[in-house]
């Protein structure tokens, strides 16, 4: 049920936003507001009063819930949390106030559209993490994608179109891989049963062979791994970033590009257990690959979204390799990868979509020595790319050093070579710092009267700095949550990968 | 007492987020008492638990605060361990550190990041209490991380200037190639122990591997790794001499008493791990015999008065890595001790003639100021002595332990102590020309800035009290500290301490006449009355031959590391990263954009129009089409 009312709250928040705009350009961002925080209070009451399941399949489902929606192709509404979903949804709620909190002051043209398309992306991913009906998944992962379209291509920055066209053509092309694997096995389980079925459980039923396995396999890893991105579909995202408006960047680095991550763990790899297994080194020297590759070309970027960009593409790597790693080590550093790696990326997007409101450039030749300007801007700078960086007792750290600790156990060369990306994040990071933050004070002459952090980006830069700080001390209060879930996945597998 | 030690890191962690969140706001009186309090009482909660430790027979014991992560079978508390080696380390930490902070009351007092300058000082005491106090491996890495973070910050601290910036970024960068080394040594570990739990790992190894076998060898070479980055000995030694850039009691605190000695700290602690690689053991004596020679000719030819400093720490590390190679745990511990002492005191003296000369850094410049400084005259007369190991300083009962331990190793004896002995030389000679330099002969001061006001342009030594007193301390224990004894022996009791001197009587007086030796010449060369004559003298013609010419720009310049580094790692990553700035995969998946265009114009072309052309191309694939069929 939450989940429907969830989803619900943000569908028609988003719809009613868009009307509100009639009555007054501020309507819509209040209206989205009330609707993110109605929807974070639901969720916090639901995890705080609920817990898994005994009774539900492997043990771990906090709740899952069935309706029929197409019966005669097996296609139902079926949607379950769990202690990852969980985990996940709780990211996503909070990282859309702090994409509200990013676009406040700085959408000022079609509000009402925006806030209508910024609810619905959110909704497509609340749909994404919890729906276990793989055709109900499609769905929501089409409807995550078109609303963040449409705010790249009419809120972006100067190159909007082109950014907004590249997004979608990738997304489009590799949703493609995913609607004919799924399909595939849809067909497959009609083929074996006699009956069509979308539905997570009945397809770990299907008995797959060889390399029919491997093609399916790869089906769903292409579509996933766009999304993600691995190194080599990745290019996409420096444009989508870059172009985006704040708020937007915030989304995507924050959460849909966890959607990618999420694919992998719940079904490329348990469904297809055998074929992951013998791609696990393949997608292990990629990921390795990518974390040396984009930490290099963001070192040499000198547009501060893009070179924000790349390391995102870097530190997803981190991402795949613990996924791959397939034991609770890497798959407990993924997670928490990507629960940490959503706040920092969000928060250095947040500070460059700050820089660029206040000096109409993202241009890192133009700024120098913001410190003795912007103290508060330049601190939570420095405390964002610190964490990047993986300082331990900070988030990152610990999604990090798990992820290579499990990859390690399987795979000891791709994971020394993934940890010559920590020297190289220390490279680019303390390389932004330097230009931006030190040095003599340079900005645009025009711009020389730009004002430190407002209250509502203290607001949202405390609450982000606050959560990297209690996952890197105390990350077992999200470790707890999600373990159970991973073990059942990994059970899915029989341990293989 | 015991149950207290939480709050070791926790006084200056507090002090920390107090000074950031004023955000500037407070007072420099205020921010000062924050700063150097918070270590205060960090050292004074030190000593009793000390006391209490002691008394109590020295057992040692851990105390978990909380769980940390518990995944699978990795079960980490931030949990803190303390026995003997912790607790020498814990002493000197809050001890030197919190004289330190209270001397930079005095120091920074004009700087308008005063507060900013406490509260990273404070991170790194926190840090550094907590990297020695860790009882698993990784919250010894978040120590260690976050006092290279600190570390960096510190040395970065006048941030206006680029070239600070860069010596900060070196200083992480470099250190961090030793971190990563060290990163995956614990990935190694877990592997093959399954735990990170230092004592566990020191009861498990020796019962799972066998002397010399492949594993012992390379996660032992692992941890070294980060122990010379850390410890800047050889290969990555290059970042600390530029990380003189900071201001000078960061030098004293975490370039010279502490933080780097976290890597000799590392070794001692994980002792049992190079007992069973004895390779790697060997290559940490030999790093360590190389580094200290290396950094002696180096500090011999530099003339900046803190780069002479920074060699002298390398070059004094590379002492406790000779001790560690060999099996001298405690002597290398001890030579921490004594080294932290003296050399603190030497940083906070060169820091009063800095502050006193107007920021005048090249030693060239300075002279006869025996009278004009004379509490860091003194205070350089004691440091030094007790650098160059001058009998009954404390530096002499340390680098002694040393050198006769590296006499006793079985195969390598004579070679290590020979080297060692010629390194005690060149010490005796490079501090004591920095002393003979400054403080005799004429001045060679000039005013730099002429238009500053008066009463700033005079040379008058800063003797506040907050400054005095750290450095009467220092000079206290730079002479007397050699009486102190290491409780150390029971952490190390498989691998003793030298019991007796097998040196033979001859052996051991050259030992001692040799850095006397080493004073007398260099009194000769650049402090003697006709120095400006003779010594100066015979210094240009050492240096005008091709071979002393030579000598100097290759020791001058560090033995020409900073060069092949540059050549062959940072231009390639550079020319790399230019060439590929647009990202060629982006390249690859824009071409097929452009195929489309190209495709597209390229049939553009063929709607003419024209009938006739229509008709022809219709009968062509039609003619096409069926002779392929009939072909087949």
């Amino acid at each position: 049920m939450i989940v429907l009312i969830l989803v619900a709250t943000l569908f028609v928040g988003g719809a009613i936003a868009w009307a509100s705009e009639a009555l007054d350009a501020r309507m819509p961002r209040v209206v989205a507001l009330l609707s993110l925080l109605v929807s974070a209070v639901l969720l916090l009451v639901f995890s705080l009063n609920s817990g898994p399941d005994v009774g539900s399949p492997g043990g771990q489902w906090w709740i899952l819930a069935s309706w029929s929606w197409i019966p005669r192709f097996g296609i139902a509404l079926l949607v379950g949390v769990d202690g990852l979903s969980l985990l996940l949804l709780l990211l996503t709620i909070f990282l859309g106030l702090i994409a509200l909190g990013a676009a406040w002051d700085e959408i000022k043209e079609r509000v009402g559209f925006f806030y209508f398309n910024l609810l619905w992306t959110i909704a497509g991913v609340v749909g994404v993490f919890t729906a276990l009906d793989l055709f109900l998944f499609f769905f929501f992962w089409e409807v995550m994608l078109i609303p963040m379209y449409l705010i790249i291509a009419i809120w972006g920055h100067e190159n909007r179109a082109y950014a907004a066209m590249k997004f979608f053509l990738y997304t489009q092309v590799s949703g493609l891989f995913l609607l004919m694997a799924i399909l595939s096995m849809s067909y497959l389980h009609y083929v074996q049963f006699a009956r069509f079925s979308f539905d997570y459980f009945d397809l770990q039923n299907i008995a797959l062979v060889g390399s029919l396995q491997t093609w399916i396999m790869l089906g769903f890893f292409v579509g996933f791994a766009t999304k993600l991105p691995i190194f080599g579909l990745h290019s996409w995202l420096p444009d989508a970033h870059s172009q985006a408006p704040t708020a937007g960047s915030v989304l995507l680095a924050g959460v849909l590009l966890k959607t990618g991550a999420y694919g992998l763990i719940r079904f490329a790899v348990p469904l297809f257990p055998e074929a992951s297994d013998s791609f696990s080194s393949v997608a292990m020297t990629i990921a390795a690959l990518g974390i040396l590759y984009c930490a290099k070309v963001a070192f040499a970027q000198q547009d501060i979204k893009r070179l924000i960009a790349y390391t995102s593409v870097s530190h997803m790597g981190f991402v795949l390799l613990g996924i791959y790693a397939w034991n609770l080590y890497g798959l407990q550093g993924a997670v928490m990868t990507m629960l940490a790696h959503g706040l920092s990326s969000a928060a250095l997007f947040m500070l460059a979509g700050g820089l660029q409101s206040r000096f109409h450039t993202r241009d890192m030749r133009q700024l120098n020595g913001l410190w003795a300007k912007l103290p508060m801007l330049s601190a939570m700078a420095l405390f964002f790319s610190v964490a990047a960086v993986g300082m331990p007792g900070l988030g990152n750290f610990i999604g990090e050093f798990l992820s290579l600790l499990g990859a390690f156990q399987s795979n000891p060369v791709a994971t020394i070579f993934a940890a010559l990306g920590l020297v190289l994040a220390a490279v680019y990071s303390l390389w932004v710092i330097q230009k931006v933050l030190h040095g003599s004070l340079q900005v645009p002459n025009e711009y020389s009267n730009a004002a430190d952090l407002s209250l509502v980006e203290i607001l949202c830069y405390a609450l982000m700095a606050l959560g990297l700080v209690w996952m890197g001390m105390y990350p077992q209060s999200f470790l707890d949550v999600s373990e159970a879930s991973l073990l059942y996945l990994q059970s899915l597998s029989g341990g293989a990968a | 007492m015991q149950n207290w030690i939480g709050l070791l890191p926790a006084f200056p962690l507090a002090g920390f987020l107090l000074l950031v969140l004023s955000r500037g706001r407070m007072t420099k009186t205020v921010a000062g008492i924050i700063g150097a309090g918070s270590v205060g009482l960090s050292f004074l909660l030190a000593v009793m638990i000390s006391i209490e430790f002691l008394n109590s027979g020295a057992q040692p014991f851990s105390k978990t605060l909380w769980m940390w992560m518990q995944v699978g079978g990795l079960d980490t508390g931030f949990t803190f361990f303390l026995d003997g080696l912790t607790l020498v380390m814990i002493l000197i930490i809050s001890g030197v550190g919190f004289l330190i902070h209270l001397y930079s009351t005095g120091f920074m007092a004009d700087d308008p990041g005063f507060a900013r300058f406490f509260s990273y000082m404070n991170l790194f005491v926190a840090s550094m209490l907590v990297l020695v106090l860790a009882d698993n491996l990784i919250l010894l890495y978040l120590g260690w991380e976050g006092v290279g973070l600190c570390s960096y910050l510190l040395i970065g601290f006048w941030y206006d200037n680029p070239a600070n910036g860069y010596a900060a970024r070196k200083a992480f960068v470099v250190t961090r190639v030793g971190d990563t080394s060290m990163a995956i040594g614990l990935f190694l570990l877990f592997s093959q122990l399954g735990t990170l739990n230092i004592q566990e790992i020191l009861l498990l190894a020796p019962t799972q591997w066998s002397t010399g076998s492949a594993v012992a060898v390379a996660a032992s070479a692992l941890l070294l790794g980060g122990a010379v980055g850390k410890s800047a000995q050889l290969p990555l030694q290059t970042w600390l001499p530029d990380a003189m850039a900071g201001p000078t009691p960061i030098s004293a605190l975490i370039h010279a008493a502490t933080m780097v000695t976290a890597g000799v700290y590392l070794i001692a602690r994980t002792h049992i791990l190079f007992e069973l690689a004895p390779s790697v053991q060997l290559i940490v004596a030999f790093v360590g015999l190389a580094t200290l020679l290396m950094a002696g000719f180096t500090a011999l030819m530099q003339r900046d008065i803190k780069r002479i400093l920074a060699y002298s720490t390398i070059s004094q590390i590379g002492y406790m890595f000779l001790a560690l190679g060999v099996g001298a745990w405690s002597a290398a511990v001890f030579h921490l001790l004594t080294h932290a002492f003296f050399k603190a005191l030497l940083f906070l003296a060169a820091g009063t003639v800095i502050l006193s000369l107007h920021h005048e850094h090249d030693i060239f410049k300075m002279g006869a100021m025996r009278r004009r400084l004379p509490v860091s005259f003194w205070c350089f007369i004691v440091g030094s002595a007790a650098l160059t190991a001058l009998p009954f300083t404390s530096g002499f009962y340390s680098k002694d332990a040393i050198l006769l331990a590296a006499l006793d190793h079985p195969s390598y004896g004579m070679l290590l102590w020979v080297g060692g002995v010629l390194g005690a030389f060149m010490t005796a000679l490079y501090s004591f020309r920095l002393v003979f330099v400054v403080f005799f002969g004429k001045s060679h001061y000039e005013q730099r800035d002429t238009q500053q006001h008066d009463d700033h342009g005079a040379v008058v030594e800063n003797t506040s009290p907050a400054m005095f007193f750290p450095l009467l301390i220092l000079a206290i224990l730079s002479l007397f500290g050699g009486l102190i004894s290491v409780p150390v022996d029971a952490v190390f009791a498989n691998g003793a301490l030298h019991e007796e001197a097998h040196a033979s009587q001859f052996l051991h007086a050259l030992m001692i006449l040799i850095p006397i030796l080493g004073v007398m010449i260099s009194w000769l060369l650049y402090g003697s009355l006709s120095y400006e004559k003779a010594g100066a003298h015979l210094r240009k013609q050492l240096l005008v031959s091709p071979l002393g010419g030579l000598l100097n720009r290759f020791w001058f310049s560090g033995w020409g590391m900073d060069k092949l580094y540059q050549t062959l790692l940072v231009q390639p990553f550079l020319a790399l990263a230019q060439v590929n700035r647009k990202d060629i995969v982006d390249l690859v998946f824009n071409s097929l954009s452009y195929v489309a265009r190209f495709a597209n114009s390229a049939l553009v072309l063929t709607q003419t129009g024209n009938m006739r052309w229509y008709a022809i191309s219709l009968v062509a694939g039609l003619v096409i089409v069926i002779g392929l069929g009939v072909w087949r």
